[in-house]
């Protein structure tokens, strides 16, 4: 059929108008769209889109190398956070490591200490596994009141990666450590050598001595060259810029497992090394800062996440805790990884609030904010997984309740 | 012909070792590497110093940041807070809150001056960290700190830490 003018018109008007129920008015047509020139030449390392704007929001500091930035989990998709995306936190910089240069010493209470080039780790037996890394003062803003006014800014110091690396049990197991070799002691060379001790049974049972994130060298501001890789612990003991690791007898007491770190309990007693980090969740739609278009069919989206193992369930209430209904889990479901989950919604238009809860495969259920201040108190700072809620107003916008 | 041909095989493998992997480590570069400095004193280096002492180089190299008493300015405070941990407002601080005094020195050695780590001496880091003690009330302004006498230093709050007692939170619902 000859293409008739006004036809087409019509059949252009019709596409505008069902694309307008959610468009800008003055967003291109399709048409005008299309490229009448010549698109951008290959190019040797690929960047995003010049209209997609997600970032880690970087907050002024008097020093910018001790601080961090957050991942804006509202504006990821699926599991992985790209590198560019991750997290960050730091205590003296990022250092700018020559790889060819760069070494692990693995030392102390063994029979033949060695020392390893990136060439050595890399021809020896490497796995991948996709898991978060999430500091523990993440969501240390909600100990005292509800605060995090996004997903980023409450939950953002955690992010999810494929690590690639050595298994550290490999390393131990060549350099042969002594019986009384019962905890290490890992060290990075940023300015500050931050170092953490590490229980030898977590050492042996799945850590990885990583030199790759999502399929290329590890970011710098996540350890380039050499990071290691803790599943399911605190992201502090994921020394970053890692160069050495010593077997000891017993915890060094470093100055970041003791002064920083630790849980203060209500009755002025602290907790040390709670490395496991404890199921929770957030729902990153609807989510703080943002508006729905109006009521109507909304999926509620979100991720989940625990250091004890695979997200077994997500409940999500719609109506402030009243009642909960389970949500659907992205497979495949990996131990110690973010899980994403999905609810079909239909917004009423009117105001209410919104919560998430994850079940993890020990059974742990995410506590609510009265059941974890009850058992801690209001001083822990770190390892804070209170059930989060977002309030919707009748307007569509949604805040931190 | 075989068994010479196995020998060699087994020189080629470091004993025990499965990949022949990395290299032996010379004591040397053990040394120049190993700054850990454990509770019970191990790895501590010769050398000695006083609160007394300290005063100078603190002056110079810490309070610009942390304040010439110690309470803090730039940055967080080195002393105070006795008595708060259990209170709405606890204040942590190496006196109210640190459990061991060799964490000091590994940790002031390893990392401070904030801009400029390692720029101390032996004999600097002991005095500027019984200076710390002192200012806390817990150590005397002549008494010398060195390898031997600071793993000996208690701590107020060193029986104030407990290990993961948890889970504590998180009993199944119905
Ligand atoms: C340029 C500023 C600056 C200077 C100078 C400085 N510090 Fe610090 N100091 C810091 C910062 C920043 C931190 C926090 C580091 C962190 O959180 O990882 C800190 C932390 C500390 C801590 C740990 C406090 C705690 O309770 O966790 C001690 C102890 C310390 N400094 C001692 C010293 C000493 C001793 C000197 C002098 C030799 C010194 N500092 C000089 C900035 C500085």
């Amino acid at each position: 059929m000859p293409t008739n003018p006004r036809r087409r018109f019509l059949q252009l008007s019709g596409v505008a108008a069902l694309a307008g129920c959610s468009q800008q008015p003055d967003a291109k047509s399709a048409e005008e769209q299309l490229p009448s020139a010549l698109g951008k030449p290959i190019r040797a390392y690929g960047e995003r889109s010049s209209f997609e704007t997600a970032k880690r929001a970087v907050p002024d500091l008097k020093r910018p190398q001790i601080g961090s930035t957050r991942t804006p989990l509202a504006e990821t998709e699926g599991i992985i956070t790209p590198s560019s995306l991750h997290f960050e936190r730091h205590h003296a910089g990022v250092p700018d490591l020559d790889p060819a240069k760069h070494t692990l010493l693995l030392h102390g209470l063994v029979e033949r200490p060695l020392v390893f080039t990136l060439a050595d780790l890399k021809r020896l037996p490497s796995a991948s596994h996709i898991y978060f890394v999430e500091c523990s003062g993440n969501s240390g803003g909600e100990w005292k009141a509800p605060g995090g006014a996004n997903a980023a800014a409450g939950f953002g110091l955690a992010s999810c990666s494929e690590w690639t690396g050595v298994p550290l049990k490999i390393l131990l197991e060549e350099a042969g450590v002594k019986k009384e070799g019962k905890w290490l002691v890992a060290e990075g060379a940023d300015a500050c050598k931050m170092s953490r001790s590490l229980p030898m049974e977590k050492a042996l049972e799945d850590c990885l001595v990583a030199y790759a994130q999502n399929g290329e060298a590890i970011r710098p501001e996540q350890g380039y060259p050499l990071r290691l890789v803790v599943p399911g612990y605190e992201g502090n003991v994921n020394v970053k810029w890692l160069r050495q690791i010593k077997v000891v007898d017993q915890p060094n007491q470093t100055k970041d497992e003791t002064s920083k770190y630790t849980d203060l309990l209500a009755d002025g007693t602290s907790r040390q090394f709670t490395f496991l980090m404890d199921a929770k969740s957030v729902i990153t739609y609807p989510s703080g800062g943002q508006k729905l278009s109006g009521p109507g069919f909304q999926e509620i989206r979100g991720l989940a996440w625990s250091g004890r193992g695979t997200i077994d369930r997500v409940d999500v209430s719609t109506d402030g805790g009243k009642t909960w209904q389970k949500a659907t889990l992205q497979e495949p479901r990996l131990p110690k990884a973010f899980t994403r989950f999905r609810l079909p919604w239909t917004w009423d238009g009117k105001e209410t609030q919104i919560q998430a809860r994850a079940v993890d495969s020990t059974g742990y259920v995410q506590p609510s904010r009265e059941e974890l201040t009850e058992a801690r108190g209001l001083n822990s700072a770190y390892h804070y997984n209170g059930i989060k809620s977002w309030a919707i107003a009748t307007d569509g916008s949604v805040k931190n309740a | 012909m075989l068994k010479v041909t196995l020998l060699a095989a087994l020189a080629l493998c470091a004993v025990g070792q499965k990949y022949n992997a990395g290299r032996a480590a010379t004591p040397e570069e053990i040394k120049a590497t190993d700054q850990f400095m454990a509770p019970d004193g191990t790895g501590l280096p010769p050398g000695k110093g006083t609160a007394a002492e300290g005063r100078e180089t603190y002056s110079r190299r810490c309070a610009r940041c942390h304040g010439q008493q110690g309470q803090g300015d730039e940055e967080g405070p080195l002393v105070g807070g006795k008595g708060t941990l259990a209170t709405p407002k606890p204040l942590k601080t190496v006196g109210s809150f640190w459990p061991y005094a060799t964490t000091i020195y590994d940790y002031v050695h390893r990392a401070m001056p904030f801009d400029n780590p390692g720029l101390l001496d032996a004999n600097q880091t002991y005095s500027v960290v019984a200076l710390i003690l002192h200012m806390n009330g817990i150590i005397g302004e002549k008494d010398e700190m060195n390898a031997q006498t600071l793993p000996k230093v208690k701590m107020p709050n060193r029986d104030g830490f407990i290990r993961d007692t948890r889970p504590d939170t998180g009993k199944k619902k119905k």
